[in-house]
């Protein structure tokens, strides 16, 4: 169970998140919505660990434990995934290596031994053919030239090898044509489990046709300003942001 | 009235050096004329300082205050070298040349026949003979010979390698030069080799300068390659075991024929004081020249890699690629000059230099220069200095790595990147093993 609580957080003296209180249960699908500049990405880099936030207050507990005192690496191994919005390109880093270190990496940290290369390439390769990811971008360097659907294809290949606690999805929805979207939302169905919880950042409703969601929060300046089902989603899609914000739409 | 000539008061070292050439020494056998003329002009100039251009970043009159000149003890230490040559300094395969404390060692030397095609001779023995290619070699095609420390080398060059590989001739066994000095002492050595490829023949040459007992050694050396028309020649360099007040200089002259090709590289994984200098001609057409290299440094340890590539004739390409790794206090120093001559026309030159600065005292000196006489060609430079990328870092961080290993992974692909020149896939893999010695000691693994 992921809980955000009361969080606060800026960045040089710009309030970002302000007070923003949230929870999702095991099992759970949680859909955050919310127009551009409301701080939908700073969440997910702050529940992830990326430093240059500065937390002035709050919790982030993962399991009752509050991540917020580890460093990113912890809380990858703790079981937080984020699929990045914009993946990094990663020159002369082969991609099958770069895979093989974080696999190892996490059972290292679970105190399991490595995992063998035949079983590691088994492993890869029947997660890669689910997610369309050819053979050949697995011997590219990590993400570099690879179109915007590929790049978002290899991070939902990395969630479905590390099998975290917590996916959150920042706007993996962008960039991608109807298709690449419908396999990276069968992908991330795949790994729906009761004891996984996703947290899906989107501006659009229509990821959600393919990932349905379990709630929906509306975040609205630096805060959750409504929670509610699937069918504020909907209503999104018709009435815009504007009542959240206080423009006209 | 005569105007009065100011002389700069001469340093110990270089007081040194020049009575050490006055006096005579046994060794230094041959091209008298040769060896007179360059003393002259290392007398004239002096050890290299930061007034002279090329050596702004190296003050090479303010490094080496002293001039090493013991000598090794006759019975100097085979067993020793055995244990410097057992670590992988050249392929497992070469025939390899060794010369042991400034005189070729036949002993420490590959036995057996040589790869057909192959003759060889020590540079003491064709020089006392008077070989009249190797003093032509010597003396006109060497361009950088106003550069004091080639002057220095070619007056005091005490023994090194004549290869001389004959027209046609493919030789697939890689030939090694090794240069090995017992070291634990104060001890200079003043090597020349040559390698002169005939038309149409091809070659790989590894070489490397090692030191058993890393101490306060100076080495000077210089090797020459004539690649010949239509000829290729492969060639990895390395240092190897430096002591901290080691200076290490080395000077490479390739002068290239017509439809020739030339690809050599050069791994600097230690240094006391490192500079490697590279003057390059093509003088023929259609040939093609590409150097690269990779320095990986820590501590106040200091390594220059300056070049001059010479396009003295049209259609040729040049391609350099070199990048520095700086940690601790270390000092990474290059300089590129690609000159395109007036005739040159239709060259195709593109050289970058790559730095990644992690210690918050490391320095690097970039300086590209191009100097273009010619209209119709296409040359460019780059270069850049910078630090990991710590978006990268958070990213490798987010999947489990931790800090040391994403780290550790970035630097490895960045110093691969450089590798992925080395043509030779047992070349490249040895480089890459020292480059991952050299990042698992950076991280305590």
């Amino acid at each position: 169970m992921l809980e955000v609580k009361n969080l606060h957080v800026s960045v040089g003296g710009r309030k970002i998140l302000d007070g923003l209180n949230l929870t999702v249960n095991d099992g759970e699908v949680a859909a955050i919505m919310g127009p551009n500049g409301t701080g939908k990405s700073t969440l997910s880099y702050v529940i992830a660990g990326r430093e240059d936030y500065e937390v002035e207050e709050g919790e982030v507990l993962l399991d009752g434990v509050n991540i917020l005192e580890m460093d990113a690496t912890e809380r990858a191994n703790a079981g937080v995934f984020l699929a990045f919005q914009y993946p990094l390109e990663i020159p002369g880093v082969a991609t099958m290596t770069f895979l093989k270190a974080a696999l190892n990496a996490q059972a290292r940290a679970k105190g399991l031994p490595e995992l063998q290369t035949p079983e590691f390439m088994k492993k890869v390769r029947e997660a890669a053919t689910k997610l369309g990811v050819n053979q050949d971008m697995l011997k590219r360097p990590l993400n570099v030239g690879f179109s915007g659907g590929e790049k978002k294809r290899m991070e939902i290949l990395q969630m479905a090898l590390l099998q975290p606690k917590v996916g959150i999805l920042d706007e993996t929805d962008s960039g991608l044509d109807i298709d690449a979207l419908r396999i990276v939302a069968d992908g991330v169905n795949a790994l729906r489990a009761k004891d996984r919880s996703f947290l899906v950042i989107t501006h659009y409703q229509r990821l959600l046709d393919y990932i349905k969601p379990d709630t929906v929060h509306v975040m609205a300046k630096g805060k959750i300003a409504r929670t509610g089902g699937p069918e504020l989603a909907l209503e999104l899609e018709k009435s815009g942001y504007a009542a959240f914000t206080g423009e006209a739409a | 009235m005569n105007k009065p000539v100011l002389q700069r008061a001469r340093t110990e070292a270089e007081a040194a050096l020049i009575e050490r050439f006055d006096q005579g020494d046994r060794r230094l056998v041959g091209a008298t004329d040769l060896r007179a003329a360059a003393m002259q002009r290392f007398a004239d100039a002096g050890l290299p300082n930061r007034r002279v251009e090329a050596w702004h970043y190296t003050d090479l009159r303010g490094a080496m205050r002293t001039a090493a000149l013991a000598r090794a003890p006759e019975t100097a230490t085979l067993p020793l070298a055995r244990q410097c040559l057992a670590k992988p300094l050249a392929q497992t395969d070469a025939h390899r040349f060794v010369i042991f404390n400034g005189a070729y060692n036949e002993e420490l030397s590959s036995s057996g026949p040589l790869p057909a095609g192959v003759t060889v001779a020590s540079l003491a023995s064709a020089l006392a003979t008077g070989d009249a290619d190797v003093l032509d070699t010597l003396g006109v095609r060497t361009p950088g010979s106003d550069d004091s420390v080639v002057a220095l080398n070619t007056a005091l060059m005490q023994d090194g390698v004549v290869i001389r590989v004959a027209p046609g001739a493919k030789v697939e066994r890689p030939l090694a030069i090794l240069n090995l000095m017992t070291g634990g002492f104060a001890q200079a050595a003043f090597l020349r080799s040559i390698l002169i490829v005939g038309a149409g023949a091809s070659i790989m040459l590894d070489e490397a300068t090692a030191v058993c007992m890393p101490d306060a050694t100076q080495a000077n050396e210089a090797l020459t390659v004539v690649v010949g028309d239509g000829a290729r020649v492969d060639y990895a360099a390395q240092v190897a075991e430096q002591g901290a007040q080691s200076v290490a200089l080395h000077s490479l002259f390739v002068t290239m024929g017509a439809n020739a090709q030339f690809n050599g590289f050069c791994l600097v994984p230690t240094a006391g004081l490192v500079r490697r200098q590279i003057f390059a001609r093509l003088e023929g057409e259609h040939s093609t020249f590409s150097l690269g290299g990779l320095s990986l440094l820590r501590g106040k340890e200091h390594a220059d890699t300056t070049l001059v590539v010479d396009h003295a004739v049209p259609n040729c390409v040049s391609r350099e690629f070199f990048r520095h790794i700086l940690d601790h206090e270390a000092t990474g120093v290059f300089q590129g000059k690609v000159v395109v001559r007036q005739h040159a026309q239709k060259t195709d030159g593109g050289m970058k230099s790559q730095a990644l600065v992690l210690g918050e005292d490391a320095t690097m000196n970039n300086k590209p220069e191009l100097e273009i006489f010619a209209d119709d060609v296409v040359c460019g430079h780059g270069a850049t200095v910078g630090q990991l990328d710590k978006n990268q870092i958070f990213y490798l961080q987010a999947r489990g790595l931790s800090r040391g290993e994403a780290e550790s992974l970035l630097l490895e692909a960045f110093a691969n990147e450089a590798l992925d020149l080395v043509a030779d896939e047992a070349v490249r893999a040895r480089f890459a093993g020292q480059t991952e010695d050299w990042l698992a000691h950076r991280s305590g693994r």
